[in-house]
């Protein structure tokens, strides 16, 4: 899911401060599991900005904030609260919070810094596992992505910077390519005796769309 | 061939050393260190080392060419993508830069501009295939090159680094993908750099053995902390803190590792923060 952290409350009230009236929008996924955009949260933000002087016309929480089509059909049901609004603030991944900028003309301001694709390890600790690049070399790299849990995304063994199997950025965090070797060995498989070529980045197209009717290249599927 | 290509053929013990680019545009101060450092075979020029921004090492290295030394360009793949990495690659063989030392590069997290993008489109590996299919006359994108540089190309190895096997494999890599002559990071302890090169001894590559003056037990630390691969030893830590002239010592032991360096290796990369005036000291048997 997306791991997502509430933006700084002194920098969003700069940000809120041309309006009067606000309309508070949450979302039910991953903001809700990560605690920046479900009721909880959506009612503290609602407290502080009554507490900041400023009227909150309503507030709704949204199933998926990211599904487009819906998002817009369910806060429609919010109209009058929203049109009272001079802005709606959105507590949800950028994703969730492009949903609601794209179908009203009012601005739309997030509340959230969204921070990567997530896996959780327990509630409340999440870790970044997939940056989500195009072309998945898990196959080859016994199930640890270099891409992602490299602090540089090397792909050829660790850099000079690891020291005792840790990363010269964190001496908490193991050296990927540490963990690399040492599963697949394990494993009795090895990566080491081929250079792994440059990655092809064209297959991370920004901005990334994909049709189910469609491949990869963009041609329908037969 | 380079001069320190040649030299190593010859079965000659080198001698190198590092200038970093300065941080501004006047290159006086250079040129003024170039010409201090006595009995040095090349001169490498570091690559925003550290990761904090300074000129750039190309611009460096070909003023020192015009100067008639024979500089190493160090490039990292830390700020640069594949397209800026081959292309300053050609424009350091039009200046006349014979000598390359291609490496990952340190986090930009350790650096002056901590907010900066790293870049890493390519790790050290991938960048020597790189420049081997350059030299061969083909780029990265399989075009063919109108006319092809040629180099004598270096890159980096961690002799202390723990665990082995996956360092080592790393190395026979690079080996494989192009690496002409190995420059190691600051070794401390005999034992490494001894198993390091009786491992690769095999390989028949001349390997620069990288030695760092330390000035003090406070520099000790420092570098333990805050430069990636560097490890110095408590034991040295405590040499240096008992002395009564630090840097007298720290000379004595720039001058042991120097020793393992004659011993071992094909010759000597020194690491004198400011001190050039010493290298004449630290290679004196």
């Amino acid at each position: 899911m997306i791991i997502s952290s509430p933006k700084d409350r002194r920098t969003l009230s700069q940000r809120l401060d041309p309006y009067d009236s606000v309309f508070i929008v949450g979302c039910g996924s991953c903001a809700t599991v990560c605690k920046v955009g479900g009721e909880e949260e959506v009612f503290a933000t609602q407290e502080w900005l009554e507490q900041e002087g400023k009227d909150v016309s309503g507030n709704m929480i949204l199933d998926e904030a990211c599904h487009i089509m819906r998002a817009s059909r369910e806060l429609r049901r919010f109209r009058s609260q929203v049109d009272e609004a001079d802005v709606i603030l959105v507590l949800s991944c950028g994703a969730g919070a492009q949903s609601i900028s794209d179908s009203y003309d009012k601005p739309v301001l997030t509340g959230v810094d969204p921070l990567f694709l997530g896996n959780v390890r327990r509630f409340g600790q999440y870790e970044e596992k997939c940056s989500l690049c195009g072309e998945c070399l898990l196959n080859q790299t016994g199930g640890i992505c270099p891409v992602t849990t490299c602090a540089k995304g090397l792909l050829n063994g660790p850099c000079g910077g690891m020291v005792d199997g840790h990363c010269e950025v964190d001496e908490e965090r193991d050296c990927a390519w540490v963990k690399i070797y040492q599963r697949l060995t394990l494993q009795q498989r090895d990566i080491f005796s081929q250079v792994v070529e440059p990655k092809d980045w064209s297959r991370k197209f920004k901005p990334g769309s994909h049709d189910l009717k469609k491949d990869r290249d963009g041609r329908g599927r037969t | 061939m380079s001069r320190l290509q040649d030299k190593l053929a010859d079965g000659c013990f080198v001698v190198t050393t590092e200038i970093a680019p300065p941080k501004g545009v006047d290159v006086h101060s250079v040129v003024e260190t170039a010409g201090r450092l006595k009995g040095v075979d090349a001169i490498n020029v570091t690559d925003n080392q550290g990761a904090c921004m300074r000129m750039s090492p190309l611009a460096v290295a070909g003023i020192l060419v015009a100067e008639g030394y024979d500089p190493v360009l160090q490039i990292t793949c830390r700020d640069r993508n594949r397209m800026a990495l081959q292309s300053d690659i050609l424009g350091a063989a039009a200046v006349g830069v014979e000598n390359l030392l291609l490496l990952t590069g340190d986090h930009p997290g350790f650096g002056d501009h901590r907010a900066a993008r790293s870049v890493f489109d390519l790790d050290s590996v991938q960048l020597l295939k790189g420049v081997e299919n350059l030299q061969k006359g083909t780029d990265m994108g399989g075009n063919r090159l109108t006319s092809a540089p040629r180099f004598f190309v270096g890159a980096a190895a961690a002799p202390a680094a723990e665990p082995r096997d996956p360092v080592m494999r790393k190395v026979k890599k690079k080996i494989a993908c192009g690496a002409s002559f190995f420059q190691t990071q600051a070794v401390f302890q005999r034992d490494q750099i001894e198993s390091f090169m009786t491992e690769i001894k095999a390989e028949k590559i001349p390997v620069i053995m990288g030695v760092l003056l330390l000035k003090g037990p406070r520099m000790a630390n420092y570098l333990n902390t805050n430069v990636p691969g560097v490890r110095v030893p408590d034991s040295l830590i405590q040499r240096l803190d008992q002395a009564d002239d630090c840097l007298a010592e720290g000379l004595g032991i720039a001058r042991e590792m120097v020793s393992w360096a004659r011993e071992w290796c094909q010759g000597v990369h020194l690491m004198t923060f400011g001190n050039e005036d010493l290298i004449g000291d630290i290679l004196a048997a």
